[in-house]
């Protein structure tokens, strides 16, 4: 059961921010965004033909600035908001806004591909994500399965909820949480959890881990010292609703139970520089994706602490289509926390890796240096996991 | 044989003849062939012979020579069969003739006798007549004698009885017991039987009122007790035989002694109890500088545990085991004794024995002796219990051994009793519990010294003199004390791990006095085998070990993750500890336990590899974490000047920034530092212009072709072929990892993560102009100093190389500055 080899996509530029297109479920497809001081700034839109392994690229300009965040709206697959730096009278100010892709990109560039890597189309500005009260976002959540109406940005120490309005083209907010302590505290990243009805945002600022109730903007639950040093990203278990996996510069991923902030429920000390980023699997909960400034990227089998501890035991409706004839004959011992593999495609510091919305064996990390790899969960464990 | 003369007809016996051959397994066919040739008719021997048949047989077969020849020989034998016969008629008549003789002479003979016969008859008849006529005539004079005899018996017994009662009672003036029972005894059946005569009865009730009278002074006198063990064991056969039931009299026995003996117990037991009244506690105060001063002892090292004498005991133990031993034991031996020789020795030899005394005697014997041990051993071990000072073994494992011995002679004196066993028990248990406080003894010491360790860490550095004045006795009050107060890292090295070297030796030292060969308990298979194996080497030296590493580990994960309350320091003392202990120590007190337990492995016991391997464990991760520790101090300055600092507008740099001179120094400080412990490990030759190398933003080679490979593709491509090309350039490098137990490693290890942190930061932000210059002459200044500490100075370029060019890639305005500049405003420092 040979696995396919890694597919490699190099950008021009350095890059950080990459997302899935989460409203595409059809097509295997991430966004990424670069980050140049002296060139316009690029949107690379990633298809990958998943039968023929071969990548299909657009690029969109993205003039306003440098990208450090990017999210992908869950309705509309035109639309994305990006965290950006701008510079003006050099001064560094970082930004947050809605996007709409033109829409006749895809037409035009499979038409016609040597064009538009030389004439790219620009995005479609709908609206700004900030008034003068509140600058420096650090990045935007849109509501997990939502109507691509809601979107939190975390500016320095504010979370603020916007409600987009009006195709998007405008924006208000609707409340917002400061964080209060000494010093200039500031969110670093933040998860906005699918679970409780979307009522719940999570954030990191230093090395703690703060919960807050959107409903009343207010603190719910606060992990100090959740990791020995800044905590870089967070991902909330899509299946067990008090699960939440963590990361940061003490080289360790920590799962947590919320309901216990004194302990982690489980950690892992596999990377050997700062992790920058953890992510679920969107469908089964046991595969942790880790990206780490080592130039790695980790995929962990959790087991123990997944949703299906015993294999497979959620009912199959739970789990994306196509799975239906699983078989339920596993045997009932519980099964070994393991590391499923190490990918080392990356020479420079990988800062973000996601998987995919659409095929839910695949994902994609991206390295500082511009290159993205697109691997699969090896054979025999999607396999093992399945039957 | 069947071809002999048989007798004719004879066929039962022809039968019985075949059923024999049968019976030896000779065949059917054999006798077949007998039958056969038997009933030939031609056989001139056989019974069927007919001459008839034989004649014509012969006339038809043979020739006229051959007939005559027949005839001859026929003629032959029938002559020589003729001539026997003659001879044996002979004979027989001769035997006739002198036959006849014989009974004539006989005949003549026997008339002769005859006659003599009839004279003896005679004779026989007249003497037969003479002694009916004697005895007829002394039968009546016979009679009268008898008669004469029986009557003079029966007047003696009488006389006897009638006496009996003033024989008695001067008996009992004498005080000739033994005679007054004697006489009573042979009187008592007659009496007895005799009861309805009035004239009896008088006797007998007048022997009883004697014979109560004495039992009464029997008893009193058994009662009094003090009466000699020969008057009492004579005073107890006499009320045995005065049927006085035996089962009181040992009840009564037993109590009697029981009072005595729970005097004994008492006075232990207020021993055992602190005294209550302010007097007692006066005098106990009083008592107690000798008792302490008897604890102390010049082995003793470890003075906070020892110098406490237990609070509630007044006298020290080998005197109160002595004083067990001497009152307690010793009169119970004796009583014992004197109560076999009275209720079982005595009843066994007697008609006492079929009573079933010895047996019910001996029970009550065995309950009694139980029931007292318990309770003295309860109390040994309450005494034993409240011996917690470690400070001198000797006392205990003597006071034990003489506990032990003085159960022994019960041993002697009761062949079967529990209470020998049940006394090794105790000593076995003490021994365990010994060990057991001398683990967690030990265990303490550790962490007092370590405190010390910590505390002379955290002291400020003193001079010379001042620390050999002042630090002496102050600072490491504990296992140092004596001495100078080691002011160094490899001094506070060495002499903590002499002082835990020392302690372990001293209670090895101490827990062999249990195995010593004086000690008579010493021989018991528990205190060969399993005392030195399980008990010392396991329990006590094993999980002392590994309680070390057990610790040493903890620091790493408890320490917290910013750095903790463990000072560096001690992470790196601690970790060169554990890799000599992986090293040599272990094996050695090993060794030296082994050789001095001759321990006997009858059991598994922990390998000196495992442990070896659980030590070096434990140095690798204490040394990793002190890696982690330092790496994350330096990296912390680092960040915060990154990160606080706004990089685009930035002035001109005129100097390297201070927390670049604070990295540099640090560093240094840490290389003296691990220097003390480890040894300087292995570096790559240097180049010779190490110090001066250039860097030039866009020079950094590795960088442009980087991103010269990715500038192409922008497609899909083949993937082995890129990851190849890369792999050909560079070796991956681990931030994090583990480090070898070497200087160089370790620094090389922090410097690696301070500049793997200062690459993160930089790359998170945006520079101007100045800002990349500041950071240009940063890492020259950084590269100046800092390519000596490293094992490849490669490393060192490498990540150097990375900052600058990232900065240049996050630059508005990328112009570097000149190379000359750069080096002037570093040397300028």
């Amino acid at each position: 059961m040979e696995d396919d080899a890694p597919v490699i996509y190099g950008l021009e530029f350095q890059a950080r921010a990459l997302t899935a297109q989460t409203a595409e479920t059809d097509a295997i497809r991430f966004l990424v965004g670069t980050q140049s001081l002296k060139f316009d700034n690029q949107i690379h839109i990633i298809d990958f033909d998943d039968e023929n392994n071969i990548i299909n690229k657009n690029v969109l300009l993205h003039q306003a600035g440098e990208i450090w965040h990017i999210g992908a709206s869950p309705a509309d697959k035109a639309v994305l908001t990006t965290c950006y730096n701008k510079t003006s009278d050099s001064r560094v100010v970082s930004c947050a806004a809605v996007w709409r892709m033109p829409s006749d990109w895809e037409t035009g560039s499979q038409e016609s591909p040597d064009d538009s890597a030389h004439n790219p189309q620009t995005l479609e500005l709908l609206c700004h994500l900030d008034d003068s009260a509140h600058r420096n976002a650090a990045c935007v959540l849109w509501e997990p399965m939502g109507d691509g109406k809601r979107v939190i940005s975390l500016a320095d120490n504010h979370a603020l909820l916007w409600d987009l309005q009006e195709s998007s083209t405008q924006a208000t907010v609707s409340s917002s949480a400061t964080l209060e302590g000494k010093g200039q505290l500031k969110f670093t990243s933040g998860k906005w959890s699918p679970h409780h009805n979307c009522s719940q945002l999570a954030t990191a600022n230093d090395t703690a881990i703060r919960g807050w109730d959107l409903r009343t903007m207010s603190q719910i639950y606060c992990i100090e010292n959740a990791h020995g040093q800044l905590v870089r990203d967070l991902d909330f278990n899509p299946n067990r609703q008090y699960y939440l996996a963590s990361c940061g510069d003490d080289c360790k991923v920590k799962f947590w139970d919320v309901r216990n902030v004194h302990e982690p429920v489980k950690t892992l000390e596999e990377h050997s520089h700062w992790v920058w980023s953890v992510r679920y699997n969107h469908s089964h909960d046991q595969l942790v994706l880790t990206a780490s400034s080592d130039s790695r990227l980790i995929l962990s089998n959790m087991v123990s602490i997944s949703s299906e501890p015993f294999g497979h035991l959620v009912d199959d409706d739970e789990l994306s289509e196509g799975e239906d004839n699983n078989q339920e004959d596993k045997g009932q011992e519980p099964l070994q926390d393991s590391v499923v593999s190490t990918y080392e495609e990356h020479e420079d510091s990988v800062y973000a890796a996601e998987w995919s919305s659409a095929d839910p064996w695949l994902f994609a990390s991206l390295s500082y240096d511009g290159r993205l790899v697109i691997n699969r969960v090896p054979r025999a464990l999607k396999y093992h996991i399945l039957l | 044989s069947s071809n002999g003369p048989l007798p004719p007809s004879d066929g039962t016996k022809r039968r019985v003849h075949g059923m024999l051959k049968m019976y030896y397994g000779m065949n059917e066919e054999g006798k077949a062939a007998e039958m056969a040739k038997s009933l030939d008719p031609c056989d001139i021997n056989g019974p069927h012979f007919d001459h008839e048949v034989f004649l014509n047989k012969l006339r038809r077969e043979c020739s006229l020579a051959e007939l005559m020849d027949q005839e001859t020989c026929m003629v032959k034998q029938i002559r020589s069969l003729d001539s026997d016969m003659q001879t044996l008629v002979y004979e027989n008549y001769n035997k006739f003739i002198s036959a006849t003789d014989t009974i004539r002479k006989m005949k003549n003979d026997f008339k002769k006798m005859e006659d003599e016969m009839d004279g003896l008859s005679a004779n026989m008849a007249a003497i037969t007549e003479f002694s009916a006529c004697i005895s007829g005539t002394l039968q009546d004079q016979h009679a009268q004698i008898t008669k004469l005899s029986g009557v003079h018996t029966l007047l003696r017994k009488l006389q006897f009885l009638f006496e009996l009662p003033a024989r008695l009672n001067k008996c009992l003036e004498m005080q000739a017991y033994a005679q007054a029972v004697r006489s009573h005894r042979r009187a008592r059946c007659v009496l007895q039987q005799y009861s309805h005569l009035p004239s009896f009865k008088g006797i007998q009730d007048d022997c009883h009122a004697i014979m109560d009278k004495l039992a009464q002074e029997l008893r009193q006198k058994f009662r009094d007790g003090g009466s000699s063990a020969k008057d009492l064991s004579e005073c107890v056969e006499l009320l045995l035989q005065l049927d006085e039931p035996a089962e009181e009299l040992c009840d009564k026995f037993l109590s009697h002694a029981r009072s005595r003996l729970e005097s004994d117990l008492q006075g232990l037991e207020a021993e055992i109890r602190p005294y209550p009244s302010p007097s007692a506690v006066k005098d106990a105060s009083a008592h107690r500088p000798v008792s302490a001063a008897a604890a102390g002892s010049p082995t003793d090292n470890a003075p906070k545990t020892s110098a406490i004498p237990s609070p509630t005991s007044n006298t020290d133990i080998l005197e109160f085991i002595d004083r067990g031993c001497n009152e307690f034991v010793s009169s119970l031996c004796l009583v014992i004794t004197s109560y076999q020789e009275l209720f079982i020795n005595h009843a066994q030899t007697g008609e006492l024995a079929s009573r079933n005394i010895p047996q019910m005697a001996s029970g009550k014997l065995n309950a009694f002796v139980d029931d007292l041990a318990a309770r003295y051993f309860s109390l040994v071990e309450q005494r034993i219990q409240e011996e917690k000072g470690v400070g001198d073994n000797s006392l205990l494992v003597r006071a034990l051994d003489r506990f032990h011995r003085r159960l022994q002679a019960i041993t002697k004196l009761l062949p079967g009793s529990a209470v020998p066993n049940q006394g090794t028990e105790i000593v076995m248990r003490a021994a365990k519990e010994r060990v057991k406080q001398y683990l967690s003894a030990l265990q303490s010491f550790y962490m007092d010294s370590l405190r010390d360790v910590r505390q002379a860490l955290a002291a400020p550095r003193l001079s010379v003199a001042a620390a050999s004045v002042a630090g002496g006795g102050a600072l490491l009050g504990g296992p140092a004390s004596g001495r100078d107060a080691p002011n160094s890292l490899p001094e506070l090295l060495s002499s903590l791990s002499a002082s835990i070297l020392n302690q372990i030796k001293s209670v090895l030292a101490s827990v062999h006095l249990f195995t010593a060969k004086d000690i008579a308990f010493s021989n018991k298979p528990y205190f060969k085998g399993e005392f030195c194996s399980q008990g010392v080497r396991e329990s006590l030296v094993v999980s002392f070990i590994k309680f070390v590493c057990q610790s040493s580990r903890q620091f790493c994960d408890s320490a917290g993750e910013k750095g903790g309350s463990t000072p560096p320091a001690l992470l790196l003392l601690l970790s060169r500890l554990c890799l000599d202990y992986e090293t040599s120590t272990i094996s050695y007190i090993l060794t030296l336990t082994d050789e001095q337990f001759l321990v006997q492995h009858h059991s598994p016991v922990t390998p000196v590899t495992s442990l070896c391997a659980e030590a070096r464990e434990a140095a690798q991760k204490l040394l990793n974490h002190y890696v982690k520790v330092q790496g994350l101090i330096i990296s912390q300055m680092l960040r915060k000047s990154v990160e606080t600092r706004d990089w685009v507008n930035t002035i001109e740099p005129r100097n390297v920034r201070a927390v670049m001179k604070r990295v540099v120094e640090d560093t240094t400080s840490i290389d003296v530092q691990v220097g003390l412990l480890y040894e300087e490990g292995v570096r790559k030759a240097h180049s010779s212009d190490s110090s001066k190398r250039t860097f030039s933003v866009y020079s950094s080679s590795r960088q442009q072709t980087r991103y010269a490979t990715s500038y192409t593709p922008s497609a899909p491509m083949d993937t082995n072929l890129l990851s190849n090309i890369h792999k050909l350039f560079s070796e991956r490098i681990d931030i994090f990892s583990s480090v070898e137990f070497n200087k160089v490693s370790v620094i090389t290890g922090i410097i690696k993560i301070s500049l793997k942190t200062f690459l993160e930061c930089v790359r998170l932000r945006t520079f101007g102009r100045f800002g990349l210059q500041q950071i240009q002459v940063d890492c020259h200044y950084l590269q100046m100093y800092l390519w000596r500490f490293v094992s490849d100075e490669n490393l060192v370029h490498f990540l150097l190389d990375e900052i600058v060019g990232s900065s240049a890639h996050r630059c508005l305005d990328p112009a570097p500055m000149e190379q000359s500049v750069i080096e002037v405003i570093c040397e300028r420092g």
